[in-house]
Order: structure tokens, then C-alpha cells, then sequence
């Protein structure tokens, strides 16, 4: 089984603390609404997000976001997901998602993970920190810290999509 | 463990076991797409399929509904886009002269007791008045559904809401609607399944229930469920033409909360601008002038919900200076209107009637607000800038009828 490797980034306020409930157009402002070419959207990424305003140009390939409850809140775009698809962005991992941005980021083959002890267990991450992930079994390794830690599994389903790519492609097979 | 009906329903299409918080394959009995989303449908199929065939044409459908007919030359092409993509799939339309396109999905026995439908309308958990686990979802899930009769779907937990008491006129199933909201607010339902029970509820008539499950999405629900008593079970078979009764849930079923909600004596309510969970007793509004009327909407476009307005209106008159307009959800409602000589009633009080279709919230189809007008509807949605640039109240057609009249926002006892 392979894992999921990168750096992470927190989303976090300026006094440390988990932001919750980043909504859709925090993630992917409706001024950008009309872009369709999804190398474009990178660089709204969070445009909209106080303190992140910048994270696209801090962002590298294969990088991790990790972020608190309610994560995608708010409308259905599909861009807020496709902007860190556009990023190379990895893996999401939150405390939980927003109902509809849960489908579209597993219909398009972003691997997202629910981690629900996050709150708790945040003293134990630092911006910059390497992680490893097993989005079958939901265990987080934190290499940096060596330190291991159990978020919820990704059910089959959302395996099988994240594999094929995409809902489209798993269509095909 | 006992299931909940939801819980019930998804398991009678797949193959897992079921249980909340899992995500399964789902086999989906139809799937649907209108006007809005149904031709970005049509462009992700043919990028990603091109000339393969739709999974089930007969299982397959188009309803044009937002903007009937086409008022704008994009929803004109976007209409068009479909029709032809239904004559290459042998796919069946209910065109801009049906009407809303999950009214006509029960009333043709499509969307059955213990099916599944999906289709691009956010308000297709209504199907949940006759038993039925219908979703809105976006075009992507809806292309993907359309090629292979499936989708994946997370079991949501389900939420027990016991309605204690009954309710008379000038009370309506809206005024109880909205009374629910009040007590639920948008966070208690979120994300959930809901079952209500409760003798008010046993004895909801077809069209009440629509008018309650229409607004679970209001809610924060996934669907809504209504018990049946026998009478209404009747009423539920002559309605789809079909005997088939909805599955209940199991003794044991596990429930995440288990509300009860006290409805004795229950008055006329209004959700004021701007969100539906805005709900104030319509006594505690005073001097609120409107400048129009909506009646119609999947909420309250069936033809008891006219009929109620149009007993109100008959023999008397529109004040002057106030607009009314009236939108029959569907071709058989328009049809039992006319049969039943409403229509002139309405026209007689000074109403403007509409062809069937959603009209009040769909682009401004049936009208917009503007700037500074207050408006009194029996839609489902108030948001700012949803339905123009005036303000909209949300009440029952009893409500907004009498309003009419008035000139003002008034409790139908009044009138
Ligand atoms: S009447 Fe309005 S809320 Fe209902 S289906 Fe039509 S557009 Fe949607």
C-alpha cells in the first residue's frame, strides 16, 4: 500500500488557532468564478482567506493541507476544489468537511481525510512538519515528530475514485 | 440493529450494509436533469463518454422547468442542447409545458414509495412526501449517474421529530412548516434524514406533505419522511396510481436526537427576510405594507394550495396598487384549476395567472422585486437578492392571499 507524503500546512488564525468553517468563496473567491481552465485556479487558492492570502505562491507540489471543522462550507463550486488540484496539493485532512465539498473533492479524485482529534492533538503539528499518510487505514505519522496518530479510514468507494483519478475515469473502468 | 427508513431505502439498492457514516453504491431508479445544470450534463457526458449510451434510457429524464419557456437566448440553447441529446438517447422530456420537474416525477409514478431518484434540482428531497429517497446533486454526480444508473452516497444518521397536537385553519401544513424551521433552526436537521411523526402528521394530505418535505432543504436535511395513517395511505396510492406503501422504519431503529415539537394552537407564520428560519408568529408583525403576492413554487403550487387562495379572493379584489401572481406547479394542477372554474375566480380578483412551472424563484421567470418592494410568497427561499432586489416574506397561500387583499401582511382570520 502507498502512502501519502508531504509537508503541511495549518490552517491556522494569527493566535494559533484551528479555523473553522472556511467557506467556499474563503477557499475560491466568486470573482473567479468564470475561469474554466483549472491551471488557472492555483492562484486564487485561499486568495481569500485572512492571514492566507499568499499560500499559493508558499505552496509546492505534494504538499498537505490541514485544517479544523467544517472545512468547504457554503456552495457547490467545484473550483474551491480544484484550485488545490491545480496546486498539487496532496491530501486535505480536517476535522470534518462541508457536506457537498465532500463529494466534489472525492468525485474529483482530491484524497481528502477526516480527523476529528485534530483540536486536540495540534500541538503535535508545526507548519513545515513532513507527514505520512495511509488513507486506508487513517493512520498519520508525523515524520518530523515521529509521532503517530488515527484519523477516520477513506471508505472504499472514495479509494476506488481516488485511484481511478476521478469519478469519470472510475466510470470507464 | 433496527434501520431507520432512509437507512431502509438505501439498502434496497445495494449490496453493502448500509449503516450511517458509511458511503456505498447506490443503484439509482431514476435520474433526471432540468433546464438549470441538465446541458452542462450533456457537456460532460460528451467530453468524457462521447457517443456511449446512457446506462437506462427509460430510466433517464429531462424536466424544463426554471424558465418556461425559454425567456433568454442561453436558456433557450441550453434547452435545446438537451432535446437533442434526448432524441440521440432516446431519452423522454417533459418540456417547458409540464411544469416542475419533481411534481411531474410523482405525478406520472416515476418517483415511487422506497425508490431512488437523483436529478440537478436542490429541492428533489421533496420526493420524501411520497416515500421516496429523491437528491439533488450537481452536474458532475448527475453525468456520472446518467451513464451508469449509480452513485455513491454517504448513509446519513436520522433525526425523529414528533409533532404533538393539531393544527386548524388559519393554520396551514406551511404555518406548520415553518413553525418546524423555527424550532429546528438550519443546524439541528444538518447533514440528517428526518422522520416526523405525530397525529397532525399521519393525517397531512398529499399535497401538505410536499409542502413540509420541500422545505427540509431549508432545514439543512437530506429528506424528510412523513408517517401515513390509513386514509392518507388511500390518498397515497390514487396520487402515484400505484399500491405501494413506504417502508417504515424498524422498532429499533437508532435515531441521533429525537425532537418533539408542541404545535397546539398553532397560528399563521412568516419567515421574514432574509433567511426561511426567520420565523415570526404573523401576529407580531405589524404595518407591513407589500407591494405583491407570489402563489405557487414546488411548496405550494398544488391545487388545494390555490384553491385555499382562491376561496379567500372570491367576490372580492386585489387592493389597488398590489400585484398577485399565481403559478400552478403543473399541467394537471392548471388543468383541475380550470375544471374547477378557479381560474376565474382569480381572474375575477384581479390575479395574474401564469403557466405552470417554478416561476417565483427561477430568474425571475414569474417576475422579479425590485428595489425597496416588499413581497409576500408562498416559495421556500427569502434570501437577499433570491428573488430580486426587494424583500421577501415566506407564508402560507392563505397568508398571502389575504394580504392581497389588504394591502397589507395579515392573519387570514382578519379577512
Ligand atoms: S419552485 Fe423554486 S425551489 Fe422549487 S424546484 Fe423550482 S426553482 Fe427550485
Amino acid at each position: 500500500m502507498e502512502k501519502i507524503k508531504g509537508r503541511i500546512w495549518i490552517l491556522i488564525d494569527e493566535k494559533g488557532k484551528l479555523i473553522n468553517d472556511i467557506d467556499t468563496d474563503q477557499i475560491y473567491h466568486n470573482a473567479y468564478l468564470h475561469i474554466t481552465d483549472i491551471n488557472e485556479m492555483g492562484k486564487y487558492a485561499l486568495g481569500n482567506l485572512k492571514g492566507w492570502e499568499d499560500f499559493s505562491k508558499k505552496a509546492k507540489k505534494g504538499d498537505i493541507i490541514l485544517a479544523g471543522k467544517n472545512f468547504g462550507a457554503g456552495s457547490s463550486r467545484q473550483q474551491a476544489v480544484d484550485c488545490f488540484i491545480s496546486l498539487g496539493i496532496s491530501l486535505i485532512i480536517a476535522q470534518s468537511f462541508g457536506a457537498i465539498y465532500k463529494r466534489n473533492a472525492i468525485n474529483s479524485g482530491l484524497a481528502i481525510l477526516t480527523f476529528p482529534e485534530l483540536d486536540e492533538k495540534l500541538s503535535c503539528f508545526e507548519n513545515g512538519d513532513k507527514v505520512e499518510v495511509d488513507l486506508l487505514t487513517g493512520e498519520i505519522e508525523n515524520l518530523t515528530k515521529k509521532m503517530k496518530f488515527q484519523a477516520n479510514p477513506v471508505s472504499k468507494v472514495q479509494y476506488e475514485i481516488y485511484k481511478a483519478g476521478n469519478l469519470f475515469k472510475y466510470a470507464k473502468k | 440493529m433496527g434501520k431507520t427508513i432512509i437507512e431502509k431505502i438505501i439498502q434496497l439498492h445495494t449490496n453493502e450494509e448500509v449503516s450511517p457514516g458509511k458511503i456505498v453504491w447506490m443503484d439509482l431508479d431514476i435520474r433526471s436533469a432540468r433546464d438549470f445544470g441538465g446541458a452542462n450534463v450533456v457537456k460532460n457526458y460528451e467530453r468524457e463518454y462521447g457517443d456511449q449510451r446512457v446506462a437506462d434510457p427509460e430510466k433517464t429524464f429531462f424536466t424544463f422547468d426554471l424558465v418556461a419557456p425559454a425567456k433568454t437566448l442561453k436558456y433557450a440553447d441550453n434547452q435545446q442542447i438537451c432535446r437533442e441529446f434526448a432524441k440521440k438517447h432516446g431519452i423522454k422530456i417533459f418540456d417547458v409545458d409540464m411544469g416542475i420537474g419533481s411534481h411531474v416525477l410523482m405525478e406520472e409514478g416515476l418517483a415511487l414509495p422506497n425508490t431512488t431518484v437523483v436529478g440537478t434540482d436542490s429541492h428533489l428531497n421533496i420526493l420524501g412526501a411520497v416515500g421516496c429517497f429523491g437528491q439533488g446533486m450537481g452536474d458532475v454526480d448527475i453525468t456520472f449517474a446518467f451513464r451508469t444508473g449509480k452513485t455513491w452516497f454517504e448513509v446519513p444518521e436520522t433525526l425523529k421529530v414528533i409533532i404533538n397536537g393539531k393544527f386548524n385553519y388559519p393554520a396551514t401544513a406551511k404555518d406548520l412548516t415553518l413553525f418546524i424551521l423555527k424550532n429546528l433552526g438550519t443546524e439541528k436537521a444538518l447533514g440528517k434524514a428526518i422522520e416526523f411523526y405525530g397525529e397532525a402528521i399521519e393525517n397531512l394530505s398529499i399535497a401538505e406533505r410536499i409542502t413540509l418535505c420541500s422545505m427540509v432543504t431549508e432545514m439543512g436535511g437530506i429528506i424528510g419522511f412523513t408517517s401515513f395513517n390509513q386514509k392518507r395511505l388511500s390518498e397515497l396510492k390514487d396520487f402515484i396510481g400505484k399500491d405501494i406503501e413506504p417502508v417504515k422504519a424498524d422498532q429499533d431503529a437508532n435515531y441521533s436526537e429525537i425532537i418533539e415539537i408542541d404545535i397546539e394552537g398553532l397560528t399563521p407564520h412568516v419567515a421574514v427576510p432574509f433567511s426561511p428560519s426567520n420565523v415570526k408568529d404573523v401576529s407580531d408583525l405589524r404595518n407591513i405594507k407589500i407591494d405583491s403576492g407570489f402563489i405557487g413554487s414546488c411548496t405550494n403550487g398544488r391545487v388545494e394550495d390555490i384553491e385555499l387562495a382562491s376561496k379567500i379572493l372570491q367576490g372580492k379584489k386585489i387592493r389597488q396598487g398590489v400585484r398577485l401572481v399565481i403559478v400552478p406547479a403543473t399541467k394537471r394542477v392548471y388543468k383541475k384549476l380550470l375544471e374547477k372554474g378557479i381560474i376565474e375566480i382569480l381572474f375575477k380578483a384581479g390575479a395574474i395567472i401564469l403557466n405552470p412551472g417554478c416561476g417565483g424563484c427561477a430568474e425571475g421567470h414569474a417576475g422579479l422585486t425590485g428595489r425597496g418592494e416588499v413581497q409576500i410568497s408562498t416559495g421556500n427561499r427569502n434570501f437577499a437578492g433570491k428573488q430580486g432586489k426587494g424583500m421577501t416574506y415566506l407564508a402560507s397561500p392563505a397568508v398571502v392571499a389575504s394580504s392581497c387583499i389588504a394591502g397589507e401582511i395579515i392573519n387570514p382570520n382578519k379577512i
